[in-house]
């Protein structure tokens, strides 16, 4: 067996197991750390995948970015205390999310084992296309204009930031 | 890389205008609201205009991310017109809310542009960025009034629910590329359609979650339950404009994606799948005409309308011919008139009186407003299909499409569906023509809103007795 089978092993284990803790803790803080967990976890996976880059921006983007943002905003709506979770998780809630989980492993799992055999093998294509390298090549060329058109996503998402943040909008104008 | 700049200039102009031009003018020019909706009004007039000229491309661009030509160059059109409609409507209504901010139109325009984009889109990639920038646009538009609960409500009811329709589109494209391995909407069509697809199973998982993707944007059930309550929290400006539009944009990507994925006579999971959308669509008409006919908000009776005419819309996604796509082309131009038009005079009404969308305020109303009245009247005939109004002629066109493939039984539920909306349709009609009003009000001048409110009858008027106009330009593409 390859090491990084094993290694994609350990990871999946690592992630699965960090996102139950996730959804089952009460206490937010500790959920948002081990949703930290996960991410690492994540990007171990995509780098035993050969998808390098990828891997890097999950760090970079959510483990660093957007959890110091959760960690914030669990600080400053003081959501330290149990309760506060706790009230809004209801039996039959759980059930049906556990029910539609159930049925989503199934799915997949029709799906992996309905593959042509030996299409569970990395593409051998998988190593050009993680580098950091060719992403940026195929950003700059195939995907051009999506590429520039999220310019015009981020902009209108940053104006629209502004006018819900602005105070006072009804005595302006 | 073959670029078609040409071809793809409308798309640029309005990026230009929107980005690099139009927020240096905001930053400079404070202030001077009247100024920054003029540019925006004419942003949209030239890139309207270019779209014309450009409607004889033919082809893709940058790499077949995006087409040209025909369809794209008319949905173009269609949403620089519902972009200059709700603008003009808009001006009176936020300036009497004081509310009127230059931003309001820079989100309008990059809404329109987010639509342009989910027109052209020949890439998964493209569709996906265009879906955002308009969804993004329409949250913020929805919670545009601050200080009222009900906006700021229907805002974040809006962008949660959104939120997650855009992850299960997400995860339809990743499923689409996983199985066919492109992004590109004609080799997944042919993947589809030579049953070449690598994996199979993830095919059909990308298509049905796909579907309910798209299907969130359209308010399709069972996806439809945030329609009604953002559409009656919402500025109803914005309303006119995203229940139109919006819609519009979103059949103008459902349609192409479907034709790639559930191509005609492959059979086996295509077959179930259009089985599922039809059912989809029966039930959408039905459960968004027997609702609205308990409402007694008229906002909110709208509201549910425009669910049921998704349900008839997608009777041409079901039918998958040219003819069914042709007939969502024509049914969508005529609905953007009818429903943004009748939208436009509750919004215009419920400014006179204060909080005036429920029905009691209309009794009487032809009495004090008549022309406004027969306006009012003539979309909702229109609404209810009744000839000679454009709604007539769009019905006709989406049930004969459905009976040509087969879907006798949908036609039927939608004839059904229909007969039951002309009951709410009619009676707001008889309210306003065969009430007295409980007492005289006083009238405001209707602003820039009166010529959206003439546009839009004069269009519906034109449509309705001239259907060739339109069907002869569908058929050349």
């Amino acid at each position: 067996m390859e090491v990084q089978v094993i290694l994609f092993a350990i990871f999946a284990v690592g992630a699965i197991g960090s996102a139950i803790v996730t959804v089952t803790r009460k206490n937010p803080v500790a959920s948002a750390m081990a949703l930290v967990g996960h991410f690492f976890m994540l990007s171990g996976l995509y780098l035993t995948l050969e998808a390098q880059f990828v891997a890097a921006v999950q760090v970079l983007v959510y483990a660093g970015a957007i959890m110091v943002l959760v960690v914030f905003v669990i600080m400053l709506l003081n959501l330290g205390t149990e309760q506060q979770l706790a009230e809004r998780s209801s039996y039959l809630r759980g059930t049906l999310g556990t029910l539609f989980a159930a049925l989503f492993v199934i799915l997949l799992a029709l799906a992996i084992t309905s593959n042509p055999s030996g299409a569970n093998q990395l593409s051998s294509k998988a190593v050009e296309i993680g580098t950091t390298e060719s992403i940026g090549q195929s950003l700059f060329t195939q995907y051009l204009f999506p590429f520039e058109a999220v310019s015009l996503l981020l902009l209108a998402a940053l104006i629209g930031a502004v006018i819900l943040a602005k105070r006072h909008v009804q005595e302006g104008a | 890389m073959n670029i078609d700049f040409f071809g793809s200039l409308p798309l640029v102009a309005i990026w230009l205008a929107l980005g690099a031009i139009g927020i240096v003018i905001q930053a400079f020019v404070r202030n001077n609201t009247k100024l920054v909706f003029g540019y925006y009004v004419g942003t949209l007039a030239l890139t309207a205009f270019l779209a014309i000229l450009s409607s004889g491309a033919k082809g893709s661009s940058f790499g077949g991310m995006i087409v040209l030509g025909g369809y794209a160059a008319y949905f173009d059109v269609l949403f620089c017109g519902a972009g200059i409609l709700a603008m003009l409507a808009a001006r009176p209504y936020l300036d009497r809310l004081n509310a009127e901010l230059d931003e309001f139109y820079t989100l309008m325009v990059s809404a329109v542009a987010g639509m342009m984009l989910m027109a052209h889109a020949s890439n998964l990639v493209v569709l996906f960025v265009g879906v955002e920038l308009m969804s993004i646009s329409f949250y913020v538009m929805a919670g545009f009034l601050r200080t009222d609960i009900k906006s700021v409500e229907s805002a974040l009811k809006y962008f949660l629910l959104g939120a997650f329709a855009t992850g299960f589109l997400v995860y339809g494209m990743a499923m689409l590329y996983g199985g066919t391995g492109s992004l590109d909407y004609v080799e997944i069509g042919k993947a589809v359609s030579n049953g070449t697809a690598t994996y199979p199973m993830f095919l059909a998982i990308g298509t049905v979650l796909m579907a309910a993707g798209l299907s969130f944007k359209v308010a399709a059930f069972p996806f439809h339950q945030w329609a009604p309550d953002v559409y009656d929290g919402a500025p109803t400006v914005v309303t006119a404009f995203m229940s139109t539009a919006g819609k519009a944009a979103a059949f103008s990507a459902f349609n192409p994606v479907f034709a790639a994925i559930m191509p005609d006579g492959v059979g086996g999971i295509t077959d179930t799948m259009r089985l599922a959308l039809a059912v989809m669509a029966a039930v959408t008409m039905l459960v968004g005409n027997i609702t609205a006919i308990a409402q007694t908000s008229v906002k909110r009776m709208l509201a549910f309308s425009s669910v049921a005419h998704a349900g008839y819309l997608m009777m041409g996604i079901v039918a998958g011919t040219a003819y069914g796509h042709s007939a969502i082309v024509f049914y969508l131009t005529a609905y953007m008139f009818m429903q943004m038009g009748s939208f436009v005079i509750v919004g215009y009404l419920e400014r006179e009186q204060g909080d005036g969308s429920d029905i009691e305020n209309y009794s009487g109303l032809s009495k004090q407003h008549p022309m406004l009245a027969a306006m009012m009247a003539m979309f909702m005939f229109s609404l209810a299909g009744i000839p000679p109004f454009a709604g007539f002629f769009g019905k006709y066109m989406l049930f004969y499409a459905a009976i040509q493939s087969g879907y006798t039984w949908l036609t039927i539920v939608a004839v059904a569906s229909s007969v039951i909306s002309v009951y709410f349709y009619l009676g707001l009609i008889v309210k306003m023509y065969f009430t007295d009003a409980p007492g005289k009000k006083t009238t405001f001048a209707t602003g820039t809103a009166g010529f959206t409110i003439a546009i839009c009858s004069v269009a519906i008027l034109l449509l309705g007795i001239f259907p060739w106009l339109l069907t002869n330009i569908i058929s050349t593409w």
